[in-house]
């Protein structure tokens, strides 16, 4: 990966061990044959190396606004139906430009937050002061995950990337496992697509963008809401800003439980 | 320079440190026919002569369009020179079609020159018959990149290559300091005398100047190119390469002592 920029120096060394793989001791005889995993043969029984997630992680909500983009997510990685990881951050500063919030299966996320991280450093190492853009890094998320789709091995996330671009004109977009993408000025991932992204729309001012202020509030209740209807998360959440000010991720905060409602509620 | 022991290959190097290979592959880039570059504060310019051959009409074009934002022309091997364009063109289009994004041209000039390195360290390669002008404009503004068979990418403000090149060279360095204050059409200007101290006794007949400007892209509409103007003082203008206001704002006076009939001898460069 770092050695980009010169793919087409052929390689030091031919049959040889690489740094960090095995290497194969049969004299050079038969190459060991490391098919991808679709195209392993299958196990005893039939059995194959399985593709469902293990520890996921549930809804992201992103909100754009007139300076900037707010994305929010909770702190738990579930594992099946039981809340395993408490206090895990899903929302993740790329660079000076850029939020990314992940959800779907976590391991996966995991393994492309180390790939962008990677790509981060080759543009240090470049060392002409040019970040890349929120609209390039959802532009190649929307590649790679397109392929690995179309190659039935798919990572099953689906993210947001927000961000601020060179002139300081906020990016939100959604990116999911199909490699499929979208902007909008709300955004969000699993439970928040249903329950918060209409309440988010329905408070949209028709002749403007949200204000920061504006904005907060509605994450904050959109929060709440998911809180209550969302039965794999918790009350404990983290908050992605980037404007052209600055960007970080706050928090963690917790929601304003309030469950008074509950007994109006019959059979529920 | 004269022959010697230590040039038959690329990997051999001369007790005093030098490969001999590579040099004379500078030396391909020196028979070309002279092109210019510069640039000012918003734009990125490129005047490259072309020689035409006395048996075909058809120019052998120097001037090659990379991307939306970047060109570049070239002096010496034409096959090489379109071989390493290619190149770039499919970076550029790999990395639009990766990132929706334009190559920064800084970036771009590296990795080319890591591409052409690797042909001065094998012995089972040559490397590139071809020195080039690169102007682009990106997020950082214009630029001028030389780039030459020895694998060096100088960040220039100004620079001229292929034969007779040094007055093209010394015109650059005596009005460099005025380009950043120069608008379009002065730049232009600049780019075409340069250019003309480049002109040998042989050519002057019918001679042609291609000529390349590269600008910001949010300029307001662009100007209508006068094409057929351009055309009937022989100059070729599907050249004109521009997405903002037409590069045919060269006065036409400046371009009419350049146009006399041409010849000169089938040379392999351009």
């Amino acid at each position: 990966m770092l050695n980009n920029y010169n793919s087409l120096a052929q390689p030091m060394w031919q049959n040889g061990p690489a740094p960090g793989a095995f290497y194969n001791f049969t004299g050079g005889q038969t190459p060991v044959q490391q098919l991808p995993r679709e195209l392993t043969t299958v196990g005893p029984y039939g059995t194959k190396h399985s593709t469902a997630s293990s520890t996921t992680g549930t809804s992201v909500l992103g909100i754009r606004y007139d300076s900037g983009v707010m994305l929010a997510a909770d702190t738990l990685v579930s594992y099946g139906s039981m809340a395993r990881y408490q206090n895990i951050e899903r929302v993740f500063k790329i660079n000076k430009n850029i939020l990314l919030g992940g959800s779907g299966d976590f391991a996966d996320i995991q393994s492309i937050k180390r790939n962008i991280d990677q790509k981060m450093i080759e543009d240090q190492c470049c060392d002409d002061n040019i970040e890349m853009k929120p609209k390039s890094l959802a532009s190649w998320m929307t590649r790679v995950l397109y392929n690995r789709r179309s190659r039935m091995n798919p990572l099953y996330i689906d993210v947001v990337v927000g961000g601020v671009d060179n002139e300081g004109t906020p990016y939100l977009a959604n990116v999911d496992l199909r490699g499929r993408s979208y902007e909008d000025y709300v955004v969000a991932t699993g439970f928040a697509r249903h329950l918060a992204i209409p309440l988010v729309r329905e408070k949209k001012p028709k002749d403007r963008d949200f204000t920061a202020v504006e904005a907060s509030e509605l994450i904050r209740t959109c929060m709440e809401v998911l809180y209550y209807r969302d039965t794999r998360n918790i009350s404990q959440y983290t908050v992605g800003v980037c404007s052209v000010n600055g960007c970080g991720v706050e928090g963690p905060f917790q929601v304003n439980e309030n469950w008074t409602f509950a007994e109006t509620i019959k059979g529920y | 320079m004269f022959r010697n022991q230590y040039d038959n290959d690329t990997t051999t190097w001369s007790p005093q440190g030098r490969l001999f290979q590579v040099e004379y592959a500078m030396e391909a880039v020196k028979q070309g026919a002279a092109t210019v570059g510069l640039k000012g504060a918003d734009y990125a310019v490129l005047a490259a002569l072309c020689r035409t051959s006395k048996d075909t009409n058809t120019l052998q074009r120097k001037i090659m369009p990379v991307d939306e934002h970047v060109g570049m022309s070239i002096a010496g091997l034409t096959a090489d020179a379109r071989v390493v364009c290619q190149y770039m063109r499919t970076e550029c289009m790999a990395y639009r079609h990766s990132y929706d994004a334009e190559f920064p041209v800084r970036r771009l000039v590296a990795n080319l020159g890591n591409k052409l390195q690797t042909t001065t360290q094998r012995y089972d390669r040559r490397p590139y018959g071809v020195g080039m002008l690169v102007a682009g404009y990106d997020e950082q503004g214009p630029h001028i990149y030389q780039v030459m068979p020895t694998a060096n990418v100088l960040n220039c403000k100004a620079m001229a290559i292929g034969s007779r090149s040094q007055s093209a060279r010394t015109y650059l360095e005596r009005n460099m300091e005025s380009f950043e204050d120069c608008d379009m059409d002065e730049l232009i200007c600049h780019a075409i005398q340069a250019v003309r101290g480049s002109l040998g006794s042989d050519d002057a007949d019918n001679l042609t100047i291609n000529m390349y400007v590269e600008m910001v892209k949010s300029m307001d509409p662009p100007l209508e190119a006068d094409h057929d103007a351009l055309s009937e003082e022989g100059m070729s203008d599907d050249d004109m390469m521009d997405h903002g206001p037409s590069s045919s704002g060269v006065p036409p006076n400046d371009i009419s002592d350049m146009e006399t009939t041409a010849s000169t001898g089938g040379h392999d460069a351009h």
